[in-house]
């Protein structure tokens, strides 16, 4: 049945909500204009200059860039095995540790924030790169165990059999035959791990310190305190970051599909 | 390989697992059970001392009552919301479905802060809402949609409102649209179609975008936090005050156990309610 218009108008309301305070955030970061006015008195690139000249934001851009390079690192070299033990094996507490890596994302990250703060603090590993890693590598991994099981099971097992047939150990099966298979899927799942890690706000919230902040938590704090179109020009450049990050997964995952047809 | 290889693989895993999620949120439950003496310093103890100055402080209701209500009020407007817009993906032709699913859940990608930012520009004194009330001559002074309830209202089931599409979108596509059809060919009008056909059609995917949502509702920080501009209070947000500003580890931790407690009863309702609306 074709949508009549009473459906087409709520939709269009819908995605008019959906969609307006990204291009809001969008327009006013080319503002000309002191405050967060919309539509801006004019158009310039003067906030985003701002924003690169901001020693602050600047250091905290590569610490987020560094933090989500080593926490997808960290996500893939853990996650990887796992999920190929998890795909292919079979022992003991298998179904349970499957079930406890994905259980981080079932509790609210204000409540894992608060947990790691308690935990990492007397520890004197609160807002400490070893800290903070810990803590993003816990929350990307099951996104890395999840995706690399769907890829590990979607490699047919006669692939690997063949070449245990033609002498090679099981592990050299996996390492040679196997994982080349589901690299693609091995690169989406870095990718993912790498914008969980750069976009985490909450948890990152209890970790950060004077010395050490991320991108999303200074933005957090900019919009708390000022309302000047920096922040806009903040917001944009963490989206141009996830949308490069969604179209490398897009194009990847749809190479994974290709492969599979073949 | 066998088993040993498999416990060998897991173990990096495990090991990061066992160090950022298992032991801290076992020292939260540990860390609630601790005493906070007069001057506010926190004392070894097992007692239930910091649940009962919780649940015995009106304040504490007050803050359940409104988390509650709040996110009751934008988990319902999310899913109506995300109705029509999964209606029209499911009757869109399937080269435009991809798209519009896209969009449908494209603010995922963008982070909870910056959406904010938007929504205080359209919703501020200055912003687009206000301009046009007071250049139709029907305010003359702005209202005040941020820093507030109404706010974080909207704020709030925007931000859900990818969620609610996910789950619709999911759900009302496996529903025959031959259904539909035949209520047409039968007689019926749109109207009737969809209260009569649709609707009961949809009510479980319905109930389970809307007990998401109300999940992810109870717990949203950012959103209150920001559109609330500090003058709005839930649980998250006295979860966040009371660990970091009063730093009254406890209570912090006794609060953020009892959230667990209501969002452990919400999954086990979810549960029990998919289920039963599934038969």
């Amino acid at each position: 049945m074709r949508p009549g218009w009473v459906l087409r108008l709520a939709a269009m309301a819908g995605y008019a909500l959906l969609l307006a305070p990204a291009l809001v955030v969008a327009v006013i970061s080319f503002s000309a204009g002191d405050f967060l006015t919309f539509p801006p008195p004019g158009l310039s690139t003067r906030w985003y200059a701002a924003l690169f000249s901001n020693g602050e934001l600047m250091t905290a851009l590569r610490n987020s860039a560094v933090l989500a390079l080593l926490v997808a690192s960290i996500a893939l070299l853990a996650g990887i095995p796992a999920a190929y033990a998890i795909a292919r094996l079979r022992f003991p507490g298998r179904d349970t540790i499957a079930t406890l890596l994905v259980a981080p994302l079932l509790l609210p990250s204000l409540v894992l924030g608060l947990a790691l703060l308690l935990a990492l603090q007397p520890l004197k590993l609160a807002a400490t790169w070893p800290g903070l890693v810990l803590a993003h590598s816990m929350v990307a991994l099951p996104f890395a165990v999840r995706i690399m099981t769907t890829a590990f099971g979607a490699v047919p097992r006669d692939v690997e059999e063949a070449a245990w047939t033609l002498g090679a150990t099981p592990f050299r099966a996996a390492l040679r035959v196997t994982l080349p298979i589901a690299a693609p899927g091995a690169l989406a799942a870095g990718a993912l791990c790498f914008l969980v890690s750069f976009d985490e706000t909450v948890i990152s919230l209890f970790l950060v310190g004077p010395r050490l902040s991320t991108l999303p938590v200074e933005m957090f704090r900019y919009a708390e305190t000022r309302t000047d179109p920096l922040v806009a020009a903040l917001a944009m450049a963490l989206i141009a970051v996830a949308l490069v990050v969604v179209l490398l997964v897009e194009r990847l995952v749809g190479f994974t599909r290709a492969m599979g047809r073949e | 390989m066998g088993a040993r290889a498999g416990l060998l693989l897991i173990l990096p895993a495990a090991a990061i697992l066992a160090a950022g999620f298992v032991y801290p949120v076992l020292l939260l439950a540990r860390i609630s059970l601790n005493r906070t003496t007069d001057i506010g310093a926190m004392e070894e103890a097992v007692t239930l001392e910091t649940f009962e100055q919780l649940v015995g402080d009106a304040f504490t209701w007050d803050l359940a009552w409104n988390t509650a209500t709040l996110a009751a009020g934008s988990a319902l407007a999310a899913t109506a919301l995300a109705l029509p817009v999964a209606l029209l993906i499911r009757a869109a032709p399937p080269r435009w479905r991809g798209l519009l699913s896209l969009m449908a859940v494209a603010p995922l990608l963008v982070s909870g802060t910056a959406r904010v930012v938007g929504w205080l520009a359209i919703l501020g004194d200055n912003g687009v809402v206000n301009a046009t009330l007071m250049g139709l001559g029907l305010t003359d002074d702005p209202v005040r949609m941020i820093n507030n309830w109404t706010g974080v209202r909207i704020g709030l089931t925007e931000s859900l409102m990818p969620y609610a599409c996910l789950v619709l979108i999911a759900g009302l596509g496996r529903l025959d649209p031959r259904l539909e059809e035949a209520a047409a060919t039968l007689g019926a009008t749109r109207s009737r179609t969809f209260l009569r056909v649709t609707l009961p059609l949809a009510a479980p995917a319905l109930l389970a975008a809307f007990l998401l949502t109300f999940v992810l509702g109870v717990s949203a920080f950012v959103t209150p936090r920001l559109m609330g501009g500090g003058r709005v209070f839930v649980i998250a947000t006295e979860i966040f005050d009371l660990a970091l500003e009063s730093v009254n580890w406890p209570a912090a931790a006794a609060l953020a156990m009892l959230l667990l407690g209501a969002l452990a009863v919400a999954l086990v309702l979810r549960a029990v309610l998919v289920r039963e609306a599934a038969r």
